[in-house]
């Protein structure tokens, strides 16, 4: 499978405060969490971004609080990908368990601008950019199948299915 | 592989709770949980998620808490509901529910009642490292990693590789275990022990009371730890009651090894906005405080506001200056009452709350506006964290808060020590 979209670019330590700051955790209405989605960095982030895009960013990304609302944000708001030089660990379970693809990348920051349109390819791990291919490691097998099956909900339902008799 | 081989204490609780007799760093394991937690902040989204699955029955309800800590008592109608929610369910399956009046930093009441040595502990919050500090292995997760503890009662881990801090010697009047980590993370950096284990050991650690040896476990994850912990010993077992010892081989293999000399270190700030920013307070006094806050899963203990008090006795607040204080838990709150602590700050001119979180996350008791200044003893400094992204927040040691909030910008507390002068 190869999925490509434009670059939004970000740096080190984007914390979850800044993804999506507590003020708007306490609410039923889910739809607002991608409306403000990494405001504390870029106000008019959520206006501009489309679905199918990308985020590139540093090391680090994701740290901070357990808010699993940082991923649905992020998720929700159409990111398809967040490619970076390593995630904070409670983040990356999140995402995985949300089923948003996330990949750790050495290197990344470095071959990618703002805007920039990257191709990757989850089959062979490698991502393509405008300044050279570059490989990173798959996920182990069984995380990969929660992502696959969109997350650990629907990962959850169908193991439940498959064991009924 | 060589069987010998050490294990740490990491290792050694994670291949007990997945049946194993040996595990190394960077295999996977699935761990039978002992204990989980979840609060009103992660506690709707989780039940959220089992109402997705289809199915909402705990696998052990004995084994579930649930923690009102974050907005309590309901400051909105929305947390209201959102409480309500949680308590139908706690209810529902009977499960232990720390309500209004029974409320606290969930840390702090999972330390005094609920995790002893040896536990494998998850709780729905990132600072759930805290807990530690009592020889468990414990750690944050996300809502949707809690649903599948509270259906199976199990946790797939990524063992950890173990990063040590042997902390010798003793400290200095007027510093802290605050200023200790504060330290740790300014020289390691907010990613220095990414998905790592941080054991802090050495005479340092044994000498420092189990409120130190909490405070400096619970900002593990301001370094990207998965978790902090320290070798039970007799303290612990004190403190606990009961556990089982679970201790690092002598002959353990750690990633990496840092000696940290504790006569070395002077009061510390975390600047704004990273929790890494860190300088020592001396060479940045000065600064105009509107705020300061004492209290959080950090610095919300006893012995925290022990320190607050012997500065603040018989002093006043600064006429601008908004002194907050928040102890974390009852039992913390009742106790600073029999010794005088209460009214020591409410005569210095602070405002003591209920137990609680309180401004630390920006959601309730001493939210910041646009351009404020807050002094806080809490974890974490980023953008927007207290409220106001345009505030700016600087993380310090009770010591440093108290003697900042009688002087209304930011000082180095040995001042107050007969140390400095």
């Amino acid at each position: 499978m190869i999925i490509s979209g434009r670059v939004w670019k970000f740096g080190d330590d984007i914390d979850t405060d800044v993804i999506i700051p507590a003020k708007y955790l306490r609410s039923v209405d889910k739809s607002i969490w991608p409306k403000h989605v990494l405001e504390g960095i870029d106000p008019t982030f959520s206006s501009k971004v489309k679905s199918g895009d990308i985020i590139v960013a540093g090391k680090n990304f994701g740290c901070g609080s357990s808010r699993e609302q940082a991923v649905l944000a992020i998720k929700w708001a159409g990111i398809s990908a967040i490619v970076a030089e390593s995630f904070a660990r409670i983040f990356f379970r999140n995402g995985i368990n949300n089923g948003l693809l996330l990949i750790e990348c050495k290197g990344i920051s470095n071959a990618v601008d703002n805007g920039d349109v990257i191709e990757i390819n989850l089959n062979e791990g490698i991502i393509k950019t405008k300044r050279g291919i570059l490989k990173y490691k798959p996920l182990p097998q069984f995380l990969q199948e929660i992502l696959n099956s969109g997350g650990l909900v629907e990962y959850y339902k169908k193991k439940i299915k498959g064991s009924a008799p | 592989m060589v069987i010998s081989m050490g294990m740490t204490i990491s290792e050694k609780i994670l291949a007990k709770a997945s049946g194993r007799k040996y595990v190394t760093p960077g295999e996977y394991v699935v761990g039978k949980i002992d204990l989980a937690m979840i609060h009103d902040l992660t506690g709707p989204l989780t039940l959220n998620v089992l109402k997705q699955v289809g199915y909402e029955k705990p696998w052990n309800s004995d084994k579930i808490v649930i923690i009102f800590d974050h907005q309590v008592p309901a400051n909105s109608t929305i947390t209201a509901e959102l409480q309500k929610q949680l308590r139908k369910y706690a209810k529902k399956y009977g499960i232990k529910l720390h309500d209004v009046g029974r409320q606290g930093i969930c840390h702090q009441i999972l330390a005094e009642e609920y995790v002893k040595p040896g536990m494998l502990v998850v709780g729905a919050d990132s600072h759930t490292c805290t807990l530690g500090a009592l020889g468990a292995f414990a750690t944050g997760i996300g809502s949707t990693d809690m649903a599948a503890v509270i259906l199976t009662g199990e946790l797939w881990f990524r063992v950890p590789e173990s990063i040590r801090f042997e902390l010798k010697g003793d400290l200095k009047l007027g510093v802290s275990a605050k200023d200790v980590i504060l330290y740790i993370i300014g020289m390691v950096g907010a990613d220095g022990a990414l998905y790592c284990a941080v054991e802090f050991s050495g005479d340092g650690i044994r000498k420092m009371s189990i409120d130190s040896r909490l405070t400096i476990c619970n900002m593990a994850v301001e370094m990207g730890a998965k978790t902090g912990i320290v070798d039970p010993d007799e303290k612990t077992m004190e403190y606990c009651g009961t556990g089982e010892i679970i201790e690092s081989d002598k002959d353990a293999e750690y990633y990496k090894e840092f000696e940290i000399n504790l006569n070395e270190i002077i009061p510390q700030v975390a600047l704004p906005h990273s929790v890494d920013n860190v300088k020592p307070v001396s060479e940045v006094e000065g600064i105009e405080v509107d705020q300061v806050f004492i209290g959080s899963c950090t610095n919300g203990r006893l012995e925290d506001l022990e320190a607050a008090a012997e500065i603040l006795k018989g002093r006043k607040v600064w006429k601008d200056t908004r002194l907050i204080i928040i102890p974390a838990s009852p039992r913390v709150y009742m106790e600073a009452e029999r010794r005088g602590y209460i009214r020591t700050f409410i005569e210095a001119g602070a405002v003591v709350c209920n137990p609680n979180c309180g401004p630390c996350l920006g959601g309730h008791m001493g939210i910041l506006a646009d351009d404020e200044v807050c002094v806080s003893t809490s974890n974490r400094n980023f953008v927007g964290r207290m409220g106001s992204p345009k505030s700016k927040v600087y993380l310090v040691s009770p010591q440093t808060a108290a003697a900042t909030a009688v002087e209304g910008k930011l000082v180095d507390p040995r001042r107050y020590m007969g140390d400095m002068k």
